[in-house]
């Protein structure tokens, strides 16, 4: 990769930094004239006076007199100048809120998509090998069933098992609130990972399988692969090493815009098992009217097709000296 | 030449079959050869015949679903039934193979240096130090230029004979006992072919090593070959030296063969001898002799048992699988004539070119191309000047060639004329009318009477149609009534040798050659003045294509046509132009009669180019001096100044310092050389190079 690449990248980042501000941008409008923050005051028993709900909202940007570009100003400048997202509807800081969130989705997510792309990329080209044979056909078969399944259901059907068995697993929160010591609640946040990473793993897999089958299935037949054991690599040699090693490049962006963006996209799967993460939080901060938190996952969002768009760039760059300028 | 030691190779009844819904294919059905170091054994035949077959199965490289029987002996040592790890211990080292599409056969992500190391270092324990080291020799070797700063470049950084040199350089990295060539040069241009096959002699020399050729082209075959062994429908039909098998064939399929090929050394204006019909499916083999259904000389023998193949007794080592080999032998049945050559019909209508009117006028006809960078910013860094000033003309009845290799704009000039351009710098003139300044009724006018025939058959015909719609649509398309579409039809059909019922028939159950009939049919229909030919049978088997090129010619005479033919094959058009033009980097550089550019051929360029075309004559090849042009054609992006040909010119290079400033600085201006004849060169002069 020389200095056009550089420069290439260089361009492409400041092309995401602008759409990650004009999507943020956009999150901010939509999320103010969508949600009714002041419904959340009013609601309460006894029923508080105007005045000290809209100081209450003034206090945290989000009075409805004050014009929305006004608040936007207020609530951009923050940011900018002191990395602050403002507070939560119910007064707590969104920047620790968030961090913390960040950081259970992480680990909730590393391990599965890790395992998921490897496994579904192996799987793809396994599957590739053996077209036609009974064991392709099934997972065809299975895949497809997967696929078309909605997430809660195969989360629920994890649980049911679970539970049919007589609940050798515990899946509830991220560890049992009365393991005490060190080495206890690691082990007891680790045996609650497995259902949930195993649910993200089968929507991932197949998804990556599928995808990876099919770029397979066009190199197979390629000349170069001929060449390759022409010049003396025995069958699998070849395969991994001059097969697979190009089959995986168009499958690159497929699987980064899907990990990274899995970040936020886990709704389900952390509602079910108890997890509070960004994608929990996505659906909690709308139905609660938290125009401040909801707009910090936009830029948060923003940020993440940004860091992936770059990185299935590097990625490609990498792999594949053709586009390499 | 041939040394008498052991043959390092023995293949014995090797026999190939694969399964396949309609039955098993026999693809290989027993074929015996064997191959010294040093020597060069060629496998002829045309697409189906099983030589490609025989080749792969060699290496074990076929598929798991193929069955192979028989025996392949390396040096002794039975290959068959080896298993994938075993195989791969000879496979590159004692085994090389070169495959026949350079551009496809290397791996898109390694660079050249990466896999030729890889080869090395399979089978040799070598550090990563001095298998570059080697690879820098192979390299250079096989005459990539400047080895040290191209070892690092990507495949598609090459061209496409850089790629076959770098290929040949892997498949002897480990310097091979045998090197299996499979259509090494059949997907290159002429004069890098030439560079090629004189790489892999060098190669051969080098290590010493026998080659396997496979091939379908004779000339080819002439010029490299020891031993020479036909197939047909997957077994040998002759086999001998390759003095034995050119000259004295003893089986009808070699000497149809032979007598089809155009040839660049035949002066004399004659039809080509075609080989009706088809080989038979491989799945349903008719008893008897396969050939039975084609040779002209069958009795009643031929249909029930299939001759084996027997030593000749006149010509050593010659063995021939014909039950009349004897009568062909002591001259009872003549091979001259023995396929029937049609008679040429002759142009009846005003024989002074200057008289004739004007079909196709094209001058300074100029397309160039932006040359942008940036797979998502798009710059322009040039101009790719595809087309730059060309002028000719076509009359009347007249076959006029564009020829040149590719990336040279003949394809481009075609499609600009077909366009019927409206903005052009230039101006193209078709049977009289400016195409800038034609209006709606009179375009749809010209473009009935201009029509084009492209190279692939079966792309440019829907398949899903039968034959007899296909010929309908430009009918309908031009207000025909249904009455007269279907008087239409099977008349087309007739014209280009087909039968009245192949209307009904699909286009995927006709044979090659038959399709491009559909399409030279389709063009007529509108009874066009002009047709453009694209490459129409270049796609084609030698034995199909001398009866399509027979049908344009008689087409021509009797319809009173004219051609614009667009080919590489230099052969075909000599047979075939009444006028060329050769092109270079979208500029004509040689242009005229056809006889004149052919016989004293004036710009080093067109000296070059015939003198590159391999010709199907064993003596001659071996006595011919080729003109070698060096490296690759320049960008057309990046044209060299004052005459653009400078930079691979022969010529230029015995020039004294002021001839050669004259070259650098002044682009040569087209200068007669006879009454229809003119070359664009400083310096031209004629040169019999044929
Ligand atoms: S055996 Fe008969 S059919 Fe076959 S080539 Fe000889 S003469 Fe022709
Ligand atoms: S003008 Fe000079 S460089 Fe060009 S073809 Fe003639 S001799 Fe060669």
């Amino acid at each position: 990769m020389g200095r056009g690449m550089g420069r290439f990248l260089l361009k492409r980042a400041i092309n995401y930094l602008i759409l990650t501000f004009i999507a943020s941008t956009g999150v901010y409008f939509l999320a103010s004239y969508c949600l009714e923050p002041a419904m959340n005051l009013l609601s309460r028993h006894p029923r508080p006076p105007m005045s000290s709900v809209y100081s209450v909202l003034a206090s945290q940007n989000l009075d409805p007199r004050v014009p929305v570009v006004e608040r936007y100003w207020t609530w951009l400048t923050q940011i900018l100048f002191h990395g602050n997202f403002g507070t939560m509807i119910d007064g707590g800081s969104v920047n620790a809120e968030m961090g913390r969130r960040i950081f259970v989705s992480t680990e909730l997510l590393l391990l599965s998509t890790l395992i998921g792309s490897i496994t579904g990329v192996m799987l793809g080209a396994w599957n590739a090998l053996r077209q036609y044979r009974p064991s392709d056909r099934i997972s065809t078969i299975v895949s497809y069933a997967i696929i078309a399944m909605p997430v809660p259901v195969i989360g629920i059907t994890l649980r049911t098992i679970d539970n049919w068995m007589g609940s050798p697993i515990q899946y509830t929160g991220l560890d049992d609130p009365n393991a005490h010591g060190v080495v206890a609640v690691v082990l007891s946040n680790m045996q609650h990972l497995i259902l949930p990473t195993l649910t993200l793993w089968l929507v991932q897999v197949t998804l990556f399988s599928r995808y990876q089958r099919s770029t397979m299935l066009d190199v197979l037949n390629a000349d170069f692969l001929r060449t390759a054991r022409a010049k003396g690599l025995p069958f699998r040699k070849a395969i991994v090493k001059h097969g697979l090693r190009t089959a995986v490049i168009p499958v690159m962006p497929l699987l980064v815009y899907n990990i990274v963006l899995l970040f936020v996209g886990a709704t389900f799967t952390e509602k079910l098992f108890g997890w509070h993460g960004m994608g929990e939080w996505t659906v909690d901060t709308i139905t609660t009217n938290d125009i401040n938190s909801v707009a910090a996952i936009g830029v948060f969002t923003s940020v993440l097709v940004l860091i992936a768009g770059l990185l299935s760039d590097l990625v490609y760059a990498a792999l594949d000296p053709r586009v390499r300028v | 030449m041939t040394s008498n030691n052991t043959p390092v190779l023995e293949v014995r009844d090797l026999r190939v079959t694969f399964p396949s819904e309609s039955g098993a294919v026999r693809a290989v059905r027993g074929i015996d050869f064997s191959l010294r170091s040093g020597e060069t054994l060629a496998i002829v035949g045309e697409s189906g015949s099983g030589k490609s077959v025989t080749a792969t199965s060699v290496l074990g490289l076929l598929p798991t679903s193929a069955q192979v029987t028989g025996s392949v002996l390396l040096e002794g040592r039975e290959l068959l039934g080896l298993s994938d790890t075993e195989m791969s211990k000879i496979r590159g080292k004692d085994i090389g193979m070169v495959f026949q599409d350079p551009l496809s056969a290397l791996t898109p992500v390694y660079s050249i240096g990466t896999q030729l190391m890889e080869a090395l270092q399979i089978h040799q324990n070598l550090s990563k130090q001095a298998a570059r080291a080697r690879a820098l020799e192979l390299l250079e070797l096989v005459g990539i230029p400047d080895p040290k700063r191209r070892i690092d470049a990507f495949p598609h950084e090459f061209s496409g004979g850089m790629r076959q040199r770098a290929v040949i350089a892997m498949a002897i990295a480990n310097d091979p006992k045998v090197i299996i060539a499979d259509e090494p040069t059949t997907a290159l241009d002429v004069t890098i072919q030439a560079q090629v096959l004189e790489v892999l002699k060098t190669a051969q020399e080098v290590t010493g090593a026998a080659i396997l050729m496979i091939t379908h082209d004779l000339g080819v075959v002439a010029g490299m070959a020891d031993n020479v062994t036909v197939m047909y429908a997957g077994r040998p039909v002759e086999a001998g030296t390759a003095e034995g098998v050119f000259y004295e064939p003893h089986m009808p399929y070699t000497i149809g063969l032979l007598s089809a090929v155009p040839r660049l050394d035949k002066t004399e204006r004659k039809a080509l001898t075609p080989l009706e019909g088809n080989p038979p499916s491989m799945v349903k083999l008719p008893k008897g002799c396969p050939f039975a259904a084609r040779c002209p000389i069958a009795v009643d023998i031929c249909r029930e048992q299939e001759p084996r193949l027997v030593d000749v007794a006149a010509v050593p080592g010659l063995q021939s699988a014909c039950h009349r080999a004897a009568e062909i032998g002591n001259g009872d049945l003549a091979r001259e004539g023995m396929f029937p050559t049609p008679e040429l019909s002759e142009w009846e209508g005003e024989s002074d070119r200057a008289s004739r009117p004007e079909v196709l006028r094209v001058e300074n006809l100029i397309k160039h191309f932006p040359l942008t960078k940036g797979a998502v910013f798009k710059r322009r860094v040039g101009t790719v000047k595809a087309v730059d000033g060309l002028t000719f003309d076509i009359r009347e009845g007249e076959t006029f060639a564009l020829v040149g290799e590719s990336g040279c704009g003949k394809t481009t000039t075609l499609l600009e004329i077909l366009d019927l351009p409206r903005k052009q710098e230039g101006s193209v003139v078709v049977l009289g009318k400016e195409t800038k300044t034609l209006t709606g009724k009179d375009r749809r006018g010209i473009r009935r009477d201009l029509q084009v025939v492209f190279q692939d058959p079966m792309a440019s015909l829907d398949a899903r149609m039968p034959v007899g719609d296909v010929l309908a649509e430009p009918l309908r398309a031009h207000g025909w009534s249904k009455e007269k579409i279907q008087a239409r039809v099977p008349e087309l059909l007739s014209l280009v040798g087909l039968l009245p019922e192949h209307a009904e028939r699909f286009p995927t159950e006709f044979s090659g050659g038959q399709r491009q009939r559909i399409g030279i049919a389709r063009a007529l229909a509108l009874d066009p003045k002009l047709i453009v030919l694209d490459e129409p049978v270049s796609a084609l088997d030698v034995s199909i294509q001398a009866g399509v090129i027979n049908l344009l010619d008689e087409l021509k005479v009797k319809l009173g046509l004219s051609y614009l033919f667009v080919a590489h094959d230099l052969s075909v058009i000599r047979h075939i132009a009444d006028r060329v033009a050769v092109m270079y980097l979208g500029r004509i550089v040689e242009s005229g009669d056809a006889e004149a550019v052919f016989e004293s051929p004036s710009h080093p360029y067109t000296q070059a180019l015939l003198s590159a075309v391999p010709l199907p004559d064993p003596r001659k090849e071996r006595e011919r001096q080729r003109i070698l042009l060096t490296g690759d054609l320049p960008s057309p992006a990046d044209v060299p100044s004052g005459c653009r040909f400078r930079t691979r010119c022969p010529k230029f290079v015995g020039l004294t310092e002021g001839e050669a400033e004259r070259c650098r600085t002044e682009d040569p201006a087209s200068t007669a050389m006879a009454a229809d004849h003119s070359a664009a060169c400083h310096y031209a002069a004629a040169l019999e190079v044929v």
